[in-house]
């Protein structure tokens, strides 16, 4: 490398040397594009704007604020009052109107079912599934098999309180005793009584199994809820027996597993979530999916 | 700009030092990045108003602190966020903008920058227990169009927390108020917390206001890495109640 650089230009790029040479290597010079360099140049000049028109420069007990006075808090609330202002004739109509009003009066019902449609999509698919077809032990919402009512009422009050949240005191509650783990029940009644609920809605029961037995121990432990054909009762939550649609599943194991654990699914109360237009607006939605009574 | 064939000016020459002497020039980096760094980083430890004065945060429990480990174990954070930012958008799908109060106790904070799954800032209370066990088995059991792994290993491992004392201890000296009863009674809490109400469930609540102890497994006597997991999500974003909180004390 030399000192003192001979700066020749070179013949062809008609740019000189920046004097380097490394085993008679010679690098160009070659100046950066002048759109480059202008481009650079205004961007330091647009950052000497920014600090001035929003708030940048950190000083002893607080910041500049910036000559535009934005900020992303304000800016934020200012962005949903926008909202507001769009939405709030309508949610301020649904707020108003009964839920059996805004079934009946198409303007709000489409109204009712976009929003709730939306909100369904961030708030009850992850459980219920996009198309509201459920999952094991999530209840498919499009049939006419309810769980704690499929009265616009009802589906309105589990939207509000939810089911066995413990957070809301007037939460939908009932607690499947758990016969196998606490031991009430034996396993040969447990594995009798699924064959029998099977029975119930006609589908096949294992070879030599125990009916007799099945359907006392039925008697007994589970028609105080589920009702003695197995009809359920919405009003403790317990599901329909003698139908084919089923909340885990109608297979065998599946059903001992219930009898042995009992409990219930869980569904959290929205009220503290979401508003008061928003609620009413899914239980229309889920209300009109299809099995709404 | 200056043409090189013409004389250069002095500042050109003097910049030499630093192409020419690799230690000189990582020095000079250094000296570059750290007036970046002072400049924006320094002042959020100062000023006042970076931290909100807000009611109801507390530190994690033991039991939410050592499911906060397993979160940043199983690198939860490389697709979720914990950051609602002041967004319309945001706002509405994950509902209020996070405050930098609701992660003061975090160290290191769970902001995240890529979401690859959804924010989790507010997933507290959103979903139930049930359903977390669910999904962390399989997610696509509930979720059938979900990409996220399966963690089945979370609810067969029993949860490690021999050594939560001593993390809370460390936590403590960051800044972290766990006072000297709590990091002694860590162990029993994190059991207390993960069983229904048991006699120790006043005290653990007196301790930690507000945190709810239940079987979060529905398998007694067994606590699991889930479960520890679960009572952490649960606890994300419900701190703070945003019916009482006051939005325009805190316009900054």
């Amino acid at each position: 490398m030399q000192d003192n650089p001979a700066k020749k230009a070179d013949e062809k790029s008609r740019y000189g040397t920046t004097g380097h040479e490394w085993d008679g290597i010679q690098e160009l010079n070659t100046p950066l594009p002048r759109w480059w360099l202008w481009t650079w140049y205004a961007c330091i000049l647009w950052a000497f704007g920014y600090w001035i028109a929003y708030p940048a420069i950190p000083l002893v007990s607080s910041f500049t604020k910036g000559a535009l006075g934005w900020s992303s808090r304000e800016a934020v609330v200012a962005d949903i009052a926008g909202l507001q202002t769009l939405r709030g004739p309508m949610t301020a109509k649904i707020e108003a109107a009964s839920l059996t009003d805004i079934e009946n009066t198409p303007e709000l019902l489409s109204f009712a079912r976009a929003q709730g449609s939306a909100a369904f999509a961030v708030n009850c698919s992850p459980c219920h599934g996009a198309g509201a077809q459920g999952a094991k032990g999530y209840p498919n919402l499009n049939d006419d098999d309810w769980l704690w009512g499929g009265s616009l009422d009802a589906i309105h009050t589990t939207l509000q309180h939810g089911i066995r949240w413990d957070a809301d005191k007037d939460t939908r509650s009932s607690m499947m005793p758990a016969f196998g783990k606490d031991g009430t029940l034996k396993p040969n009644e447990i594995s009798a009584t699924a064959d029998y609920v099977r029975s119930l809605s006609g589908l096949s029961t294992e070879k030599g199994a125990d009916l007799a037995l099945g359907q006392s121990v039925f008697a007994a432990n589970c028609a105080a809820c589920h009702g003695d054909n197995g009809e359920g009762n919405q009003d403790v939550g317990a599901p329909k027996l003698n139908d084919k649609v089923w909340l885990y599943g109608p297979d065998k194991a599946l059903i001992m597993e219930r009898i042995t654990v009992g409990g219930g699914g869980v569904m959290p109360a929205w009220s503290a979530r979401l508003d008061v237009p928003t609620i009413k607006s899914l239980a229309v939605y889920v209300h009109t999916l299809g099995g709404g009574q | 700009m200056t043409h090189p064939t013409t004389h250069s000016p002095s500042l050109w020459q003097r910049h030499q030092i630093f192409e020419k002497n690799s230690i000189i020039l990582v020095i000079g980096i250094l000296i570059a990045i750290s007036i970046g760094g002072l400049v924006e980083v320094l002042p959020l430890f100062y000023l006042k108003s970076t931290i909100e004065q807000v009611d109801g945060i507390r530190p994690l429990t033991p039991l939410e602190l050592t499911g906060r480990d397993i979160y940043v174990r199983e690198g939860c954070y490389n697709c979720h966020s914990q950051m609602i930012r002041p967004l319309r958008d945001e706002v509405e799908r994950y509902g209020h903008y996070s405050l930098a109060a609701e992660s003061m106790y975090d160290h290191p904070f769970q902001w995240g920058s890529k979401r690859t799954g959804p924010d989790l800032a507010r997933v507290g209370g959103k979903y139930s227990d049930d359903w977390h066990r669910d999904h962390l088995r399989n997610p696509r059991s509930v979720v059938p169009a979900s990409i996220m792994p399966a963690y089945p290993w979370l609810e067969q491992n029993l949860v490690d927390i021999s050594h939560v004392g001593d993390n809370m201890a460390v936590l403590a000296v960051e800044g972290v108020p766990y006072t000297q009863e709590m990091i002694q009674s860590a162990m029993s809490d994190a059991k207390t917390q993960g069983s229904a109400d048991d006699a120790s469930t006043p005290a653990f609540t007196k301790r930690y206001p507000k945190a709810i102890s239940r079987d979060l497994g529905g398998n007694v006597g067994r606590l699991t890495e889930a479960d520890a997991l679960i009572s952490y999500l649960q606890l994300l974003g419900t701190q703070v109640d945003f019916k009482l909180y006051d939005d325009k004390a805190n316009i900054r």
